[in-house]
């Protein structure tokens, strides 16, 4: 059997005492994206970006958690680079396989989900991290059933989208 | 101790540093379990390849348990986030539609990148930052109407069921076991 799994996974929640004990906070990622996509925007546009209700609660500015999705880049990247796994791939093989090599249907699909998945995250308060793992191990509430919700529409999805029928 | 402990929670540089290097390490468990690669979370959601489980389940167990010790011991305080039917449940079901469309999600999306998926970066990442653009336009519209429906206790299962936390984690932990026991036992 391979236990790989088993040893990331035990990582993570090592990680995970360390991000309470030495940070006082969970482990989660969806944030970063609401400040990323903050800062950004008021680049662009200016000021007027920061008087929206929802950047006057998670303010446009680096902080712990942009930094840990930074990290996540660098680490996957040397770890990657150092087991000769690092690839540019711009059409997985799973999706080439079912919907064709193309570049531009695959990066339309992804920024699709990705869209979703800004939009589901921030909706949903927390991601697979934040609510999957972080909140989960709390054993709150909102975050088990945040994560059921997860992977049923998760599955489900991916069934209609594969064209499997249970 | 416990007063080193809130100084270095306060001191802003070296939590930016502490939060970088933990992103590091969380960036190089994700590669090393292959939950960075498209392959293997869409495996997830088609049932055929139970990786992002192994994982998933791997950390809850390791986690809970060091977590409520150091509860106990007064060195971890808990954030519990707030939920309702409007928000966890909506949001989760849109959530969830995004990650079987994508492939990734908010954190192994930023591992793919790394690893050298070009979906991830000009697709993925591009999605998500939108998305929670496009979120932050809606939030006041949303939070009048859906996001308060159906309000959740911000609270742990143990404190909705008034039990002591040991009474559900360790069934818990045992409980994981158990499935991923029987996840290797059927092959998956």
């Amino acid at each position: 059997m391979d236990w790989t799994p088993y040893i990331a996974g035990a990582g993570i929640g090592v990680l995970s005492w360390l991000a309470f004990l030495l940070s006082d906070r969970p482990l989660g990622c969806s944030t970063a994206y609401a400040r990323a996509s903050g800062m950004i925007e008021r680049a662009v546009r200016g000021k007027a970006v920061l008087d929206r209700a929802y950047y006057k609660q998670f303010a446009p500015q680096v902080d712990w958690e942009v930094m840990l999705v930074l990290g996540i880049v660098l680490g996957a990247f040397a770890t990657a680079f150092l087991t000769g796994e690092f690839a540019l791939v711009w059409v997985p093989p799973t999706f080439e396989a079912a919907f064709g090599p193309s570049v531009p249907l695959r990066i339309a699909v992804a920024l699709a989900g990705g869209v979703l998945m800004g939009i589901g995250a921030r909706w949903a308060g927390g991601c697979t991290s934040g609510h999957g793992i972080s909140g989960t191990l709390q054993m709150a509430l909102s975050s088990w059933v945040a994560v059921v919700v997860f992977f049923t529409s998760g599955i489900l999805s991916a069934f209609l989208l594969y064209g499997v029928w249970p | 101790m416990k007063d080193a402990l809130k100084r270095l929670r306060r001191n802003a540089p070296v939590q930016l540093s502490l939060g970088l290097a933990m992103g590091v390490a969380f960036g190089a468990c994700l590669q090393v379990a292959g939950v960075t690669r498209y392959d293997v979370i869409i495996g997830q959601l088609l049932l055929t390849d139970f990786t992002v489980v192994k994982v998933m389940l791997t950390a809850v167990a390791v986690g809970t348990l060091g977590v409520h010790l150091m509860r106990a011991a007064g060195l971890a305080d808990l954030h519990i986030k707030p939920g309702s039917v409007g928000a966890t449940v909506v949001g989760g079901a849109i959530f969830g539609a995004g990650f079987a469309v994508l492939g990734y999600c908010p954190g192994t999306v930023a591992g793919a990148v790394g690893s050298g998926a070009l979906d991830a970066l000009v697709g993925g990442v591009t999605g998500i930052l939108i998305g929670a653009g496009i979120f932050s336009v809606l939030y006041p519209r949303l939070e009048a109407s859906v996001l308060g429906l159906g309000k959740f206790p911000t609270a742990t299962i143990p404190e909705v069921l008034h039990v002591n936390p040991r009474v559900v984690v360790v069934p818990l932990v045992l409980l994981i076991a158990a499935v991923l026991y029987a996840l290797e036992y059927l092959g998956l």
